[in-house]
Parts: C-alpha cells; sequence; structure tokens
C-alpha cells in the first residue's frame, strides 16, 4: 500500500476552503473504477433488494425515518394526555385508556424513538466521518433495524387491538407482576423491550468496531471527531446497561408465563430488585439519549464558529466522565423506597458530580464561542435554544440529589418538568438542530432558513409554556401519572397552560415536518459541503454515493476539511468488492483490507425468527421451540459461504 | 430572543400562583410540620443559588455570543483555559455547598422519633388507605379509614405497610413521601407544628384509580386529639330513628359485611374500609367527594361512576332500602 502525500494546489486566499475534488484532485477515481466501485457497493433494485439492503446510509435513514414516525405517535400521546389534563375532572380519556397512553407515551418516546434516532443517525454517520465505507458488520446492522421495526410494530399493534401496557414505562412490579395484570398487555410490552435492547446492543457492537477498526488513516484517538467520540461513548454505556433492563423484563416475563418468582415477596422474591435492575438501566439510559447529543452540539458549534471547539480533550473526557458517573446514581430514582441513609448519601455524591463534567461541557462550549460571531443559522439557535433549557434541566437536576428535596419533589409534576428539560432540551434541540444541519447530506437539499426559524421559534416558546408550569405544580402537590385531578386542588390554570404550549410544540414539530417535506421537492441544492464544515462527512457528495468517497482519506489533523492541503489519498485498494481499510484502534496505522459482505436476505429473515419466539411466547411457550428452529435456518442461511474467500487474501495483500 | 421566550412560562406559572392564592393544603411550599419546613428552607436555599448561576451561564454565553469583537489570539485560548478551570472549581464549590446542606438535613429529618412518639400504621390498598393506632391493650386500638389524626407538637411515627401493589405517602405540607411496598414495613416520622386540615395522596403510581387515592391529615390540639380518639374507641352509634333502624338491617343482610366492618355490629369484613364512624369523616371514596347523604347514597348505588375500577361494586337494592342505609351510615359519627 502506498499513500499519497504530494503537496496540494493550494487556492488563492479565499475565506470558504474550496470544495474537497479542487483541492484535492487525486481523491477522483478514473470513472471506470467510480462505476466499477458502485456496482460492488450498490443496493439492489427493486422491493426484493431493498430487503436486502446492508448500505449503512440506507439502513440509517430507515432507522430516523421510522424513529421520527414514533416520536409522532408518541407526540401524539402527549398531546392527548395534555388535552385530558386540561381542565379538572376531564372525562375525554378513562383511567384505563389514560393509562395506556401515558405508558405508550413513555415506551415509545424511551425505547423506540430517543434511543434509536440517535443510533440511525450514528449509523448513517460515523462510517462518513471516520472515512470509510460502510460499517463493519453490515449483516447485523441490516438485522438490528428489523428487529426494531418488529418490536415496534408489535407493541404498537397491542396498543390498537387494546392491549397497551397500562402499568407504566417502567412497569413496577407487583402492578405489573400476574396478579395485579393478568391480561396479555404487559406481556406484549416486556418482550418488545428484548427487541428494542437487542436492536440496541447489534448498533452498539458495530459502530464501536468501526470507529476502533476502520477509521482513516492518520485519524488518531485524538483526531476523532467529537460526534463519534460521543458516539462510542454512548455504545459503550448501551453494551453495559442494556442487559440489565433485559433481565428486569425477562424475570418479569419468567414470572407472569411461567409462574417464577423473582419479585414475588411471598415467596421470597424481592420487589425492589426490579427497581435496581431497571434503573441500572434506567439512570444510564437517560445518558445515552442525551450524550450523542453532546456531539450534536460541538459539532454544529464548530461549524457555526467556522473555528475549532475549544477544549477537545477536555470535552472527550468530560462525556468519558459522564458516562462513567451515569452508572453510579441509578438510587435517586428510589430515595422514597427507604434504603439505609448512608447509601443514597453516596448517590446523592455521585448524582452531584455528574454536574462537574456537564459544567466543564459547557464552559468549554462557551468559550467556544467567544467572540466568534457564530452564523444565526437554524441549527445554532437550536444550540442556543440547548444551553437555555439544558441548564435550567441541569439546575434541578443537582436539586434532585438531594435526599430530603427529592422526597418532596419525586413523582410529582416537579420531576416530569425536569427530565423534559433535559431531556428535550438537551437532547430534541439539539437532534433538531443536527438534523437541520445534516439534512443536506441526507438528501442533497437544504432545508428554508425561514420556517427553520419559525421552527424553532415556536418549539422554544411551546417548550417552556408546556414544561415551566409544570415545575410550580409539583410544589402544589400533583402528582405525576393521574388521569384527573379536582378542581379544588387550583391546578387548572397550570395545566391548561401546558396543554397550550404543548399544542404548540406540536405545531412546531410539524412546521419541521412541512419545512422537510418542500425541501425534499424544490430545496435549494446542497453541494457537498453548505456549512463549510471541518468533518469528513463533508468531502463527498450530498447525498453520498453508496461506497461513500472515491479514495479513502488519509487525516493529519482534527479538522481536515479546513486544511485540504494536508490532506492526502490511498491509493492501491481494489474497486470491484467492498473493500475496506483497516486500521490500528490508537494511532489509525493502515492494518489491512478487509472485505465486508454484501446484501442479504438472511437479517430479515432472523429478525422474523426472533419475533416469532418473542411475540409467539406471549400466547405459548411454544413459539420457544419454532423460533428456535426458525433462529437454526436463518444462522445457516447467514453464514453459508459464497464467491470469494474474503479474508485471507485480503490480509496478506497488505 | 431566547430569553425574552421564556417569560410567557414564568408570567403563566406566576398568574398561576395568584390565581391559586395561598390555600395550600397539598403544597411542600407552605410547610406545617417540622421535616417539611427543613426541606422547604432547602428548596429556597437551591432556588436562588441557581437561579443565580443560571442567569450568569446565560449572560456570559449570550455575551460570548454576541460580542463584537473578534478574539482569536493564542494568548486568549490560554486564559480561555484558565476561565473553564476557574468555573469547573465553582461548579465544584457550590456542589459541596449543596451537599453538605443536603445531608445535614437529611440527618436532621431522619432522627429517629422518641418514645413519645405517636405510632400510626398506614396500610396501602388499591386505591383508599387503612390506618390503625395500636395500642395495648388491643382493644384500645382504633382502625379507621383515608383520615389521621395527629396532635400538634408530638412527633409521629408511621408505619408504612402495603396490602397490594407499592403505593406512596406523601402530605407535602408535613414531610416528604416514604413509599408501602409489599413484604417491607416502612417507617416515616413528622411533627406537626401548626394545627390544620392538610391533604395527601398516593404518589407511586398504583393502577387504575391512582389518581383518587387521597387521605386527609388533622394536625390537632392534644386536647382535641384525645378528644377523637375517645370517640373513636367506642362502638357504633345505635340507630336512633326507625329509618336508621331499617338502614342497619339492611346493611348487615347485605353483602356490606363481607368487606366493611362496623364494630358493634355482626359486620366485620376487612378488606374495604372500617366503617364504625364513617358519618364523622370529610370525604368518601378516599377523597373523591365530599361526605354528605347525596353523595353517600350516589357512592352505595353506583360506586363504578365515581370511581371507574375500584372493587366495590355496585349495590342493588330498592330506593326507600338506599336512603335507609344512608341515614344509618351517616349517622356513624
Amino acid at each position: 500500500m502506498k499513500t499519497s502525500r504530494e503537496p496540494v494546489r493550494k487556492p488563492p486566499a479565499a475565506p470558504e476552503p474550496a470544495p474537497l475534488p479542487a483541492a484535492l484532485p487525486e481523491a477522483e477515481l478514473p470513472a471506470h473504477e467510480r462505476e466499477e466501485l458502485r456496482r460492488a457497493f450498490e443496493t439492489q433494485r427493486g422491493f426484493f433488494g431493498s430487503l436486502k439492503s446492508v448500505d449503512h446510509k440506507v439502513i440509517g435513514k430507515r432507522y430516523v425515518i421510522t424513529a421520527l414516525v414514533f416520536f409522532v405517535l408518541g407526540g401524539i400521546e402527549a398531546m392527548t394526555m395534555r388535552l385530558q389534563l386540561a381542565k379538572p375532572e376531564n372525562s375525554l380519556l378513562g383511567p384505563d385508556l389514560y393509562n395506556q397512553v401515558f405508558t405508550m407515551h413513555g415506551t415509545t418516546m424511551m425505547f423506540l424513538f430517543a434511543v434509536p434516532v440517535m443510533e440511525g443517525l450514528a449509523v448513517y454517520f460515523v462510517p462518513l466521518m471516520v472515512g470509510t465505507r460502510n460499517v463493519a458488520f453490515p449483516k447485523l446492522n441490516a438485522f438490528g433495524y428489523w428487529i426494531y421495526v418488529l418490536g415496534g410494530a408489535f407493541v404498537y399493534g397491542g396498543f390498537f387491538l387494546n392491549r397497551g401496557n397500562d402499568t407504566g414505562w417502567f412497569s413496577y412490579v407487583p402492578l405489573s407482576g400476574p396478579q395485579y395484570a393478568p391480561s396479555h398487555r404487559v406481556d406484549i410490552w416486556a418482550n418488545m423491550i428484548t427487541f428494542t435492547e437487542v436492536s440496541a446492543l447489534a448498533v452498539a457492537i458495530e459502530i464501536i468496531v468501526t470507529a476502533f477498526k476502520q477509521r482513516a488513516p492518520g485519524m488518531s484517538l485524538n483526531r476523532i471527531p467529537l460526534f463519534v467520540w460521543s458516539v462510542i461513548t454512548t455504545n459503550f454505556m448501551v453494551i453495559f446497561a442494556m442487559p440489565a433492563v433485559m433481565l428486569a423484563s425477562g424475570y418479569l416475563a419468567l414470572d407472569r408465563l411461567v409462574g417464577t418468582h423473582f419479585f414475588n415477596p411471598a415467596e421470597g422474591g424481592d420487589p425492589l430488585l426490579y427497581q435496581h435492575l431497571f434503573w441500572f438501566f434506567g439512570h444510564p439510559e437517560v445518558y445515552i439519549i442525551f450524550i450523542p447529543a453532546l456531539g450534536m452540539v460541538s459539532t454544529i458549534l464548530a461549524a457555526s464558529t467556522k473555528r475549532p471547539i475549544f477544549g477537545y480533550t477536555a470535552l472527550v473526557l468530560s462525556v468519558v466522565a459522564t458516562a462513567f458517573l451515569g452508572f453510579g446514581l441509578w438510587v435517586h430514582h428510589m430515595f422514597a423506597t427507604g434504603l439505609p441513609q448512608l447509601g443514597e448519601s453516596f448517590f446523592t455524591v455521585a448524582s452531584m458530580m455528574i454536574a462537574i463534567p456537564s459544567g466543564v461541557q459547557i464552559f468549554c462550549w462557551i468559550r467556544s464561542l467567544w467572540g466568534s460571531r457564530p452564523r444565526m443559522t437554524t441549527p445554532f439557535l437550536f444550540v442556543l435554544g440547548f444551553f437555555f433549557i439544558f441548564i435550567a434541566g441541569g439546575m434541578t437536576g443537582v436539586m434532585l440529589a438531594s435526599v430530603p428535596f427529592n422526597l418532596q419533589v419525586h413523582d410529582t409534576f416537579f420531576v416530569v418538568a425536569h427530565f423534559h428539560y433535559v431531556l428535550i432540551g438537551g437532547a430534541v434541540f439539539p437532534l433538531f438542530g443536527a438534523l437541520t444541519f445534516w439534512f443536506p447530506k441526507l438528501t442533497g437539499r437544504l432545508l428554508s432558513e425561514t420556517l427553520g426559524r419559525w421552527t424553532f421559534a415556536v418549539m422554544f416558546v411551546g417548550f417552556n409554556l408546556t414544561f415551566g408550569p409544570m415545575h410550580w405544580l409539583g410544589f402544589r402537590g400533583m402528582p405525576r401519572r393521574v388521569y384527573t385531578y379536582l378542581p379544588e386542588m387550583g391546578w387548572g390554570p397550570a395545566n391548561l397552560a401546558a396543554t397550550i404550549g404543548a399544542g404548540m410544540l406540536g405545531v412546531g414539530v410539524l412546521l419541521f415536518l412541512i419545512n422537510a417535506a418542500r425541501s425534499l421537492r424544490s430545496g435549494e441544492a446542497a453541494g457537498n459541503n453548505p456549512w463549510g464544515a471541518s468533518t469528513l462527512e463533508w468531502a463527498t457528495s450530498s447525498p453520498p454515493p453508496p461506497y461513500n468517497f472515491e479514495r479513502i482519506l488519509v487525516v493529519s489533523n482534527r479538522d481536515p476539511l479546513w486544511k485540504p492541503e494536508e490532506m492526502a489519498v490511498v491509493t492501491g485498494m481494489r474497486t470491484d468488492r467492498r473493500e475496506v481499510l483497516t486500521t490500528r484502534p490508537l494511532d489509525a496505522e493502515p492494518d489491512h483490507r478487509a472485505v465486508l459482505v454484501g446484501p442479504s436476505i438472511w437479517p430479515l429473515f432472523l429478525a422474523f425468527a426472533l419475533a416469532v419466539g418473542l411475540v409467539g411466547s406471549v400466547f405459548t411457550p411454544w413459539a420457544i421451540l419454532l423460533s428456535g428452529f426458525l433462529f437454526l435456518v436463518a444462522m445457516i442461511g447467514w453464514y453459508w459461504p459464497k464467491g470469494e474467500p474474503s479474508g485471507h487474501n485480503a490480509r496478506t495483500a497488505s | 430572543m431566547s430569553r425574552r421566550s421564556g417569560l410567557p412560562a414564568a408570567a403563566a406559572a406566576l398568574l398561576c400562583a395568584a390565581l391559586s392564592g395561598c390555600r395550600g393544603i397539598q403544597s411542600s411550599l407552605d410547610p406545617a410540620g417540622r421535616e417539611a419546613a427543613k426541606i422547604s428552607g432547602l428548596w429556597w436555599l437551591f432556588f436562588y443559588v441557581c437561579t443565580a448561576v443560571f442567569v450568569l451561564v446565560l449572560a456570559f454565553l449570550f455575551y460570548g455570543v454576541f460580542r463584537r469583537r473578534s478574539e482569536d489570539a493564542l494568548g486568549a485560548r490560554e486564559r480561555g483555559k484558565t476561565y473553564v478551570a476557574i468555573g469547573a472549581g465553582a461548579t465544584a464549590a457550590i456542589l459541596l455547598l449543596f451537599l453538605v446542606v443536603s445531608v445535614s438535613a437529611g440527618r436532621e429529618i431522619a432522627e429517629p422519633a422518641g418514645p413519645d412518639a405517636l405510632k400510626v400504621q398506614v396500610i396501602g390498598h388499591q386505591w383508599w388507605w387503612e390506618v390503625r393506632y395500636p395500642a395495648s391493650p388491643a382493644n384500645r386500638t382504633v382502625v379507621t379509614a383515608n383520615e389521621i389524626h395527629v396532635p400538634v407538637g408530638r412527633p409521629v411515627f408511621l408505619e408504612l405497610l402495603s396490602g397490594d401493589v407499592i403505593h406512596s405517602f406523601w402530605a407535602p405540607n408535613l414531610h416528604g413521601k416514604k413509599d408501602l411496598i409489599p413484604g417491607r414495613i416502612n417507617s416515616h416520622a413528622f411533627t406537626a407544628k401548626k394545627a390544620g386540615v392538610f391533604r395527601g395522596q398516593c404518589a407511586e403510581f398504583c393502577g387504575l384509580q391512582h389518581a383518587h387515592m387521597a387521605f386527609t391529615i388533622f394536625a390537632e390540639t392534644p386536647e382535641r386529639y384525645s378528644a377523637w380518639y375517645e370517640k373513636q374507641l367506642a362502638p357504633a352509634a345505635e340507630p336512633s330513628t326507625p329509618s336508621q333502624e331499617r338502614g342497619r338491617q339492611v346493611f348487615v343482610s347485605n353483602s356490606c359485611v363481607f368487606c366493611h366492618a362496623i364494630q358493634g355490629t355482626p359486620a366485620f369484613g376487612q378488606v374495604a374500609p372500617d366503617l364504625t364512624h364513617v358519618g364523622g369523616r370529610g370525604t368518601l371514596a378516599a377523597g373523591s367527594v365530599a361526605n354528605n347523604p347525596g353523595n353517600l347514597a350516589g357512592w352505595i348505588a353506583d360506586p363504578q361512576s365515581i370511581k371507574p375500577g375500584n372493587h366495590m361494586p355496585p349495590m342493588l337494592m330498592a330506593p326507600e332500602d338506599l336512603l335507609a342505609v344512608t341515614d344509618y351510615l351517616e349517622s356513624l359519627k
């Protein structure tokens, strides 16, 4: 292998760096090789072909779109709840339907929207940002998406047949146990958890391996884009957190389906065990949603200010510290259960300490913005909104770490307000900023700035109007998860304000969707790098070709596109097969050429086999047997050898 | 722009506060107990410090963004490191302050109640509260439902149990909440400092009627409390009119007795609220409706329309029987 490092023609002193092909002519392949590469990587045509796709961009887009569909469903549920609570003793929803709706809202937003949308963007952008052609395990990637969408369809199928879980997204035992929830509602929910967690684990593994083994040569650990760092961190958290909730929901399913007694106090089980398992996952889950958003904030800030983010090392270490601390504070969800006081103090300290890395990040961002005269584009406005809302939510978060204070506001609307401030402010605002920012890369077209600003303004006002008054409601004694309240409690006006705000928030999301639909039809063409950003996803066309880059780029600093004169390309890669360059984890020195698998129907079949077991076991344990058989068939198909032997030759060639 | 848009939310919250006046019978900001007062003090400290930090950080942010002079010299970046370090140090210092005041408040609140404390057992049921005042000899034990009477100034030691799923006991004017967990006995202690009537509500989601699982705490002078307690020890009042006499007959010959108890009659059911002194209670169905003959008759005839999903079946009886039972139950002061 050789890398070409000839000095590159420098563009005449222009403020914007030149588009890459002009700055780096070697990055272009001869036409026939480009055609060969396209044939090697493209998704097969037709409906059947699309089911076989293993292109990370196709799958990533599917993740994002599916997650946004669930976001809209969860939002409709939220607005239904807000309508019910708009006035005291409202009769729009009865208690049974209300309980199903609030459970579906939480379940949808946590399991079917927030995690998958972040994973979807990671699946799409990590290979582009590290400069490779596909994720490390393309078939696993496809499988992850199929199992996610089947799980979502399963739980919504149940909901539309009046089998939505009515015991809360946390489904505490014994309320969700066989004695108090005898119908299939909880079974469907518990098995849905397994679907989505399997999917998250699949993504986690392929993202980590891609980010550690397939980076562009020269992209050593200290040159990895901040978004990729945050995604790597998140996916390590997924690997440690998701098994806990699968245990919790798995034990619950066993208690319900085959009569075990993990959580039954009468037989030596313990309801608190469930809470520990659930929150050992549940709290890190919040950071799994929120840490990718931190990467988005850094990405948008750097592109808006046209200069590197201040304190790269501090930011990376803060993200990693947040991930570690995130596993040490689950008990602050359980302060009211009567645990020993000394133990609770430990979790108070851990919960407060997490404000330190968050603070460091905010200070680094403020320093990055200091005197930078950023461009006030829509993504940047969403980042400003993020600062306002997230810092407010962080403040109430620090308060909640205090045991005595927590005992007053726990399970009240104060907590509802707090976590919507951190999750909507901390994750959804950056997400909408990032969707606006990356929309041109995904589609080749820019979103309208005017509509984008309106989207932001309406969402920002609507958000604060919805969740601001809820702080006060919590102090005035309104508990969570109540389907109605008495008129004499005096909670009516604040609830009405919140309902109006929720309507505005809904209008904001609608504006975003209208903007996206309009741009898809008639949006302004984006070009390769409309924001003048520095990371590698902007070094290719919008949308990127199936092979991402014509030649693998060589990187020599953190902001390669801002210094195209220092870039180089890898030559000598084969273009007639799905070849990627693997590099060493630390310094990204080239290691060997690996060949990735191509399109396959087996991921879908395997997802189907697993779904048969998970859906069927709600009704009969025999479904596991059938599922096992289908699983075997799927595995044989999955590993069936075909074509040229992939590994050996390629390895020796490098 | 962003700062200005936050104002409507704040204004709305203030407006709501103004509209509802200061009647905070279920409010953690109107403390009437020793523990709630400590927590409320903690909250105001958090509030002022956090507001100052919030304003300061956002001021820095917006100054940085809208500053006209560009600044990107190497020296400035070095100074930036110092600023970030100062910021992190200040954050840590504030957190340390919060930790110290929080842990010390927690210790004061968690002081075990002394031997003179009033011991009360609260047992959570879907969706009502069983309240027992255990005593020796056992015939001085008082059993009631959805109401707790406590003397002002004397510590109250609660034993919290659950008969079915997890509930959470919360009377914000007096103290924070504590869960009632099946298979466990949790303890919770508070001292009322002011006389008054306070409302509390289940705070852990417990199923269909979680929203209608409230209780009332009467904090009274020790004399009034003792008078109430002595009255509760007496068996149910004897009927004094023919209608009440008939009402008792209807009650004991109907399925009411399988679930409810009335001391002094053959009704010994244990799965639903004790009705020995039901006429003296302020509300029905765990704080769902006021206790008056109309609501009581409506509740007996059709409890599912007042509180859908609750465990009381509708009682089919002749209208005159219904009136008689209502009359009798309301006489049980």
